[in-house]
């Protein structure tokens, strides 16, 4: 059952709309319903041909030698690509936007970092040939040592997972292993706390699972061109990875995306497209890779878990006047998208919360399991599970209703926020406040009179100074920790505010009556820059990695 | 052995697109020459309804029916580049695109009805049904259809826009993680009633009574379809999903829908949601996406109300029964802490 | 590899097909005729989308060898519609807003039909059952166990126990 609650906010709407907010049908819906909306593999394709993939059976393992004689006169089998028959065979995701270092191999070469890792391809007459085809393959590797926790993957010593990456960390501005958030004084917060929380919170990775499995038909087109029908997600992305993979201009690949079968995130890392088009090159037909259910229950790259530290210092009264966070993001055997997601971790620290001192740490680590990649909630989701839960215990903690705990400690617009912006458009309370009447969970007078947009601001809004620290330089050999770095000489600067107490938000005046018929000028939002302009335009410029 | 009712909330904040921007979207929009407009995107719908929401934005921005426009996506030779559907930016980014494109070819449409009735194209209205007319002069108009004729076969005026939406890619500050992540949010609240059977560890949910705050619901069913079906995810998330059931050590890892258990027909609940709508300074009619965050707050809620019924915190998802009975076992039995909040 | 030729009904019209030895029937139908509303999700039963009807009762296509259709009347989603006139399920669906990506629908709508050709009065927990085969990662099953509801009672059936209310 959903319900509308218009009258919030409302003096800030102009309800006054034609097709916008109206329950108008989908445009897709009667094709759903009829079974005619066109999914990528719904082409056919005269000659068409099934490319199977060759994966590592071993988590971390030296390519001693393959022997592929036999599955080259494998009945039905036209090619089997290689390694050496891609054009450009290391990539990372995020290269097209300028961010990180190429680490990727399409095919591995020398070496295997996951199980399941591509090693080469099989194309054939049909999928049934193709894998018996894959299976007369021999294969001989020299397992290596496998790391697969994440604090362990961290410490000196450990095997090294992918060689772009020595320490088994990516590397931030070259200079640090990890994203800091440094805002106030954590330490002395703690040390005036009534109660310090401090917890350890694990989400495992979690598979997309869409009911259409990744996949991608590449076909020669009649203008020496190729026709990709893809699951993307992201159409110029994947069209982008496979250009330079296949060292293509760009205009020689034509992409058509269906409507995808579920997407929630999996299909953004361009997974099947390079090698079905460069089966298509090689063969001069229409070639369809499309995974196996197995292949993307395992191999299709998951959101990948994280590991959340938070320790938070809490008042008596029930405020929060620090948290500490360290976060641990595994990425599995190779970066795609996780040294962003660990940055939108930061960015998301502390919570929807006003918190006077916020200190956190996020860490991308590599270890030896499939590569993760977004997810619905990319980089928020685990951390929300994280922070929801300590707030909870933190409630309990000082004896306080969790929801009026949630209120009491909720940003409001004019706030500073940890990463020095201004809190706007705030809303937190309000949901509170009406999901706790929906639900008949009582809650006192005093918290349902406070709002989002009174109390915030002043006090709230200042920059609290801020010690700055060395601890994870790049190439120090030190190891990250999870304990408090050494507090570093403070600034030479006004000395540090002692946490003011939080005044408490006067009650909000209630939005004068409209009178019956004013008509407000009718407005459409214009798209607004916001905020100051830096001028990046390139992620290598924000994060300072240089293209290699 | 019992089965033990508890509750649970959690609220939370999620950005709206992608982090730090630098994430362009482009949109093209053309009348036919009959006055029916097609917008033209690279943007995919994976379900979450990109088609839908783009031509209702563009409908209401043009001043037509519905009927009158379409959406065409998901070609790389006819539509202009987008980042892609992911990190809740679609309502948002490509709204906003749609909207520019969308002024664009509404603009010269006025010129051409303004040359038509011999007025100025600052005294014309839409009614949003097909008509232009002067305002506060309904009887001095003239058709969509008519201007796109006159426009296209006699002005030579091409009615069509183009847009594009772009936040500048933010700076992050190596010492302090000072950055501009996005420019607005959305918020939601969820309170979670579950039932924990102290024998076996399993939960069954019971109830979910929601409030979420989206800015401005472009299509309310649309916003209902994510709501719910989002909170069935983020309950499968909760208390089910993992490829490494054993992590961080990744055997025995599910091959199949078989092995890979998500929660079924019979096994979700009501869930009584209310929106609200704060809109975005910069959104499209101030809509931001809900298609994330809505998963979201059911992990917390769900776990906390665990501990309410039983009294154990299970900090690790998922949250399968044998982490449920494993902690009632060590505690010494199931603790119900009754009203949530303690102290009273 | 050898060809042998099949022939069954196909919503209602005669086909012919030559499969493979082994060939299952999703394939023969994708493939071999050009019907695509059956997709592929798991190729292990697991997931119900290339849930069709043969003799009436929901099967999975790909488990089903095609040579073993021969002589079988199969329905598929393309089959549902009455002319331009929808099914009474896939209006329900419709109004219901019952799908998101869609590719859980074609095998959905084959499943719900083949209970309400059945049963047409189905308990909410009739409907759950029947469509516990097919999965769908988007909707959360609510709005299309509300719309196989509908579109029961909308052919005239007396759905038993609540319509449209979720279970507490």
């Amino acid at each position: 059952m959903l319900e509308f609650r218009k009258d919030y906010f409302q003096d800030e709407r102009d309800d006054r709309l034609n097709e916008v907010g109206q329950p108008r049908q989908r445009q897709d819906m009667l094709g759903h319903v009829t079974g005619r909306t066109r999914y990528f593999d719904d082409h056919a394709f005269e000659g068409l041909l099934h490319l199977k993939v060759l994966r590592s059976p071993h988590p971390h393992a030296r390519l001693r030698s393959i022997d592929v004689s036999a599955a080259e006169r494998s009945a039905g089998v036209k090619r089997v690509i290689r390694a050496a028959d891609v054009p450009v065979n290391k990539n990372t995701l995020l290269s097209l936007i300028g961010f990180g270092k190429d680490d990727e191999p399409l095919l591995a070469v020398d070496k295997v970092r996951y199980k399941g890792e591509p090693i080469l391809a099989v194309v054939a007459e049909s999928e049934a040939e193709a894998y018996a085809a894959l299976a007369k393959i021999r294969l001989d590797c020299d397992p290596l040592p496998a790391v697969f926790d994440v604090e362990e993957a961290i410490k000196p010593g450990a095997p090294v997972v992918n060689e772009t990456y020595p320490a088994n960390t990516f590397e931030y501005h070259e200079k640090y292993n990890h994203q800091k958030l440094r805002f106030g004084d954590v330490e002395r917060a703690f040390a005036s706390a009534d109660f310090v929380v401090e917890e350890r919170y694990q989400m495992s990775p979690i598979e997309h699972a869409p009911t259409e499995t990744n996949g991608s038909i590449a076909a020669p087109e009649t203008n020496d061109r190729f026709v990709v029908h893809t699951c993307t997600q992201a159409l110029f992305f994947s069209l982008g990875t496979a250009a330079k993979l296949l060292d293509l201009p760009s205009n020689r690949l034509h992409f058509i995306g269906g409507t995808v079968g579920g997407g929630f995130g999996g299909k953004v890392d361009s997974l099947t497209e390079p090698l079905a088009i460069l089966g298509a090159m090689l063969t001069g037909r229409p070639v369809r890779y499309v995974l196996g259910r197995e292949e993307e229950m395992l191999y299709g790259c998951p959101r990948g878990a994280e590991r959340h530290y938070i320790k938070d210092a809490v008042l008596r009264d029930g405020r929060i006047i620090a948290r500490k966070v360290t976060s641990y993001f595994d990425a599995g055997a190779y970066t795609r998208l996780s040294s962003y997601g660990a940055v939108k971790c930061i960015a998301h620290l502390p919570g929807p919360y006003t918190i006077p001192n916020v200190h956190a740490d996020s860490y991308c680590v590599f270890t030896n399991r499939t590569p993760a990649t977004a997810m619905r909630g990319f980089g928020i989701t685990g951390v929300d599970f994280a922070l929801e839960v300590q707030m909870d215990k933190l409630a309990h903690k000082v004896g306080m209703d969790p929801m009026e705990f949630r209120i009491l400690n909720a940003y409001r617009d004019g706030d500073m926020k940890a990463h020095r912006r201004k809190a706007h458009n705030c809303a937190l309370i309000e949901c509170v406040q009406v999901a706790a009447e929906k639900a008949g969970w009582p809650i006192r007078d005093e918290f349902r009179r406070m709002n989002s947009l009174t109390g915030g601001g002043g006090e709230r809004a200042v920059i609290p100074a801020t010690a700055s620290d060395e601890v994870g330089r790049i190439g120090t050999g030190r190891p990250a920790s999870t304990t408090p770095p050494r507090a570093p000489a403070l600034p030479i600067a006004p000395p540090p505010r002692v946490p003011q107490p939080v005044a408490a938000p006067p009650p909000p005046v209630p939005p004068a009556a409209r009178p019956a018929a004013a008509p407000t000028p009718r407005e459409q939002p214009k798209p607004a820059v916001p905020g100051p302009q830096h001028g990046a335009t390139r992620f290598s410029s924000v994060f300072g990695t240089r293209r290699r | 052995m019992a089965k033990h009712r508890g509750r649970g909330m959690a609220s939370i904040n999620y950005p709206i697109g992608m982090n730090l921007g630098g994430d362009p979207s482009q949109a093209l929009v053309h009348s036919n020459p009959e006055g029916k407009f097609t917008v033209t995107l690279s943007a995919i719908d994976l379900g979450q309804g990109m088609k839908q929401v783009t031509r209702q934005i563009a409908a209401e921005t043009l001043g037509v029916p519905i009927a009158d426009v379409y959406v065409d996506t998901a070609d790389s030779d006819t539509g202009p580049h987008d980042m892609g559907s992911f990190a809740s930016r679609g309502t948002h980014r490509v709204g906003n695109a749609v909207m520019v494109a969308a002024k664009e070819a509404r603009g010269v449409m006025l010129e051409a009805a303004a040359e038509e009735l011999e007025v100025n194209a600052a005294d014309l209205e839409t009614d949003g049904r097909g008509q232009i007319h002067v305002k506060g002069a309904p009887s001095r108009a003239i058709s969509v259809k008519d201007v796109a004729v006159a426009a296209q076969f006699r002005q030579g005026k091409t009615i069509a826009g183009r847009g594009i939406f772009l936040i500048p890619l933010s700076e992050v500050n190596a010492e302090t993680g000072e950055m501009t992540p996005v420019s607005c949010y959305a918020h939601a609240c969820l309170v979670a009633e579950l039932e924990v059977d102290d024998e076996t560890g399993e939960v069954a949910m019971l109830k979910m009574t929601s409030a979420y705050e989206l800015g401005r619901a472009i299509n309310p069913k649309m916003v209902e379809q994510q709501l719910v079906g989002g909170a069935w995810m983020g309950m499968s998330h909760a208390l089910y999903e993992t490829p490494e059931p054993y992590y961080p050590d990744i055997a025995h890892g599910p091959r199949d829908y078989n092995e890979y258990v998500m929660p079924g027909p019979a096994d979700i609940c009501p869930h009584d949601i209310a929106v609200l709508e704060r809109p975005a300074p910069d959104g499209p009619f101030g809509g931001k996406g809900p298609g994330e965050m809505c998963a979201n707050p059911v992990l917390p809620a769900i776990a906390n109300a665990i501990f309410n019924a039983v009294g154990v915190r299970i900090d690790e998802l998922p949250i399968t029964p044998e982490k449920v009975l494993r902690a009632i076992k060590a505690q010494g039995g199931a603790r119900p802490q009754g009203t949530p909040g303690g102290r009273r | 590899m050898a060809k042998t030729p099949v022939q069954f009904r196909l919503n209602g019209a005669d086909k012919a097909v030559f499969v493979d030895g082994g060939e299952n029937l999703l394939n023969a139908l994708r493939r071999g005729i050009g019907d695509m509303s059956a997709k592929f999700g798991c190729g292990q039963g697991t997931c119900g989308v290339c849930t069709v009807l043969i003799d009436g009762e929901p099967q999975l296509a790909c488990l089903t060898l095609a040579e073993t259709c021969a002589g079988r009347a199969i329905e598929t989603a393309l089959g549902l519609a009455a002319g331009p006139n929808l099914h009474p399920l896939q209006a329900a669906f419709m109004e219901h807003f019952a799908a998101q990506c869609g590719f859980c629908t074609s095998g959905m709508l084959m499943a719900a039909k083949a209970l309400l050709d059945r049963n047409p009065s189905p308990t909410r927990e009739d409907v759950a059952e029947a469509i516990s085969g097919n999965i769908c990662r988007c909707t959360g099953y609510e709005p299309i166990i509300n719309a196989v509801l509908e579109a029961a009672s909308k052919r005239g059936g007396q759905p038993s126990g609540e319509q449209g209310r979720a279970r507490i």
